[in-house]
């Protein structure tokens, strides 16, 4: 939940990065604080098990710029990928803003990318929260690996997309990221489906990592413009 | 996109917080107050401004409440409305305030746990007056003109 502090002119939003264990979401939020200005990013805070797997969250909170006077707080965080502590990924989605999903493209991962992905679903439902209806960026992890599966064949496990019932938003609307892949499109079948902007990336070497901030950023942004 | 989720923080809220939390403050000789939203963002310190990294202090007391609600779950309990961490010299307690918040209070010798919890009641109980008030559904309690209304633009031109 945005928080729009008209005593300290911040707008703070939250981000969640969700996805199956050792896809990189931590990889991703390290790359973020090593390479943003020191001024405009706080503590990463891990709170790691010894061999550096999440335990319970990575958090680090960066600046993205000011707008009409208010500056822009996105709060990051990253949930523990592995399957027995949904729990505590549970609370992390509290109040969430905007998800990213960091998919590891390797094709022996596609088991546990499903997993997590329908793990998120379920959590995002038990809190009351439709994640078709708010911001929402699949990251394709890994792209750099001999055994990662096409984006054709992730998009189908991963982004088949949703069905858009309301006919206002039935109309093609491109990837503005992606040219010549469509968001938002009507099946031969006549049914209308959205599917979640997808950014391709190598996490370690930092390729795609502020691509998927900058557009899971704005989502949020625009979202809340659009409820203001 | 379907309209996010957000509350806004008034100037006048901020004057109401900080005039209950500084009250509270005197009453009980305690160092600072703070107030944290349950996903974790600091909404406002008063008193002694902290030392330390505020932005992360507020994100662990949240996830240490949120675990501890949790917790009391687990055992039957539908919350714990407060936790108390003893220090040392400094120790903390932290209230549930209108199910939307926490209130953490940093105290040390100067003071006492039974003071602190005493005054503590009072306080959260005007903080909840603030905090309970009607609600739009979708918009948490947006008093002032969204500050975001017609910002596409501007939105864009931050990332561009």
């Amino acid at each position: 939940m945005s928080v729009i502090n008209y005593a300290s002119r911040e707008i703070n939003c939250k981000i969640v990065y969700y996805g199956p264990g050792l896809g990189g979401k931590t990889t991703n939020l390290e790359h973020v604080y090593a390479r943003v200005a020191p001024e405009t990013r706080g503590k990463l805070i891990s709170l790691a098990t010894e061999n550096e797997r999440t335990l319970f969250f990575d958090f680090l909170p960066v600046d993205l710029g000011t707008i009409r006077g208010f500056k822009t707080r996105f709060h990051l965080y990253t949930v523990p990928g592995q399957v027995y502590y949904n729990a505590s990924r549970k609370l992390i989605l509290k109040g969430v803003d905007g998800i990213v999903f960091v998919a590891d493209s390797q094709v022996d991962r596609a088991e546990a990318n499903i997993e997590a992905m329908q793990n998120l679903y379920d959590n995002m439902s038990e809190y009351g929260y439709d994640i078709t209806r708010m911001p929402f960026v699949i990251q394709y992890n890994k792209r750099d690996l001999p055994n990662a599966a096409s984006i054709d064949e992730l998009d189908q496990i991963l982004n088949p997309g949703f069905e858009v019932a309301e006919t206002g938003r039935q109309k093609p609307l491109e990837d503005p990221n992606r040219p010549g892949t469509m968001l938002v499109q009507q099946l031969e079948s006549g049914e209308w489906v959205e599917r979640a902007p997808t950014v391709e990336a190598v996490a370690v070497a930092g390729d795609g990592v502020f691509d998927t901030l900058k557009i899971v950023s704005k989502l949020v942004l625009k979202s809340l413009a659009a409820s203001s | 996109m379907a309209r996010a989720s957000h509350w806004t923080f008034t100037q006048d809220d901020a004057d109401n917080i900080t005039r209950i939390l500084q009250l509270f403050l005197q009453e009980t000789n305690s160092r600072s107050a703070m107030l944290v939203d349950r996903a974790g963002q600091l909404v406002t310190t008063v008193g002694e401004q902290p030392q330390f990294d505020a932005t992360a202090f507020a994100t662990l007391a949240a996830a240490d409440f949120s675990a501890n609600d949790q917790l009391a779950r687990l055992i039957g309990e539908t919350d714990f409305t407060t936790l108390f961490h003893q220090g040392e010299r400094d120790s903390m307690y932290v209230a549930d305030v209108a199910r939307r918040l926490i209130l953490v209070v940093l105290f040390d010798t100067r003071t006492t746990l039974g003071l602190v919890r005493l005054r503590l009641k009072a306080a959260v109980t005007e903080l909840t007056a603030i905090f309970e008030r009607p609600a739009d559904a979708d918009a948490g309690f947006d008093a002032a003109p969204g500050i975001l209304a017609g910002a596409e633009d501007d939105i864009d031109r931050l990332f561009s």
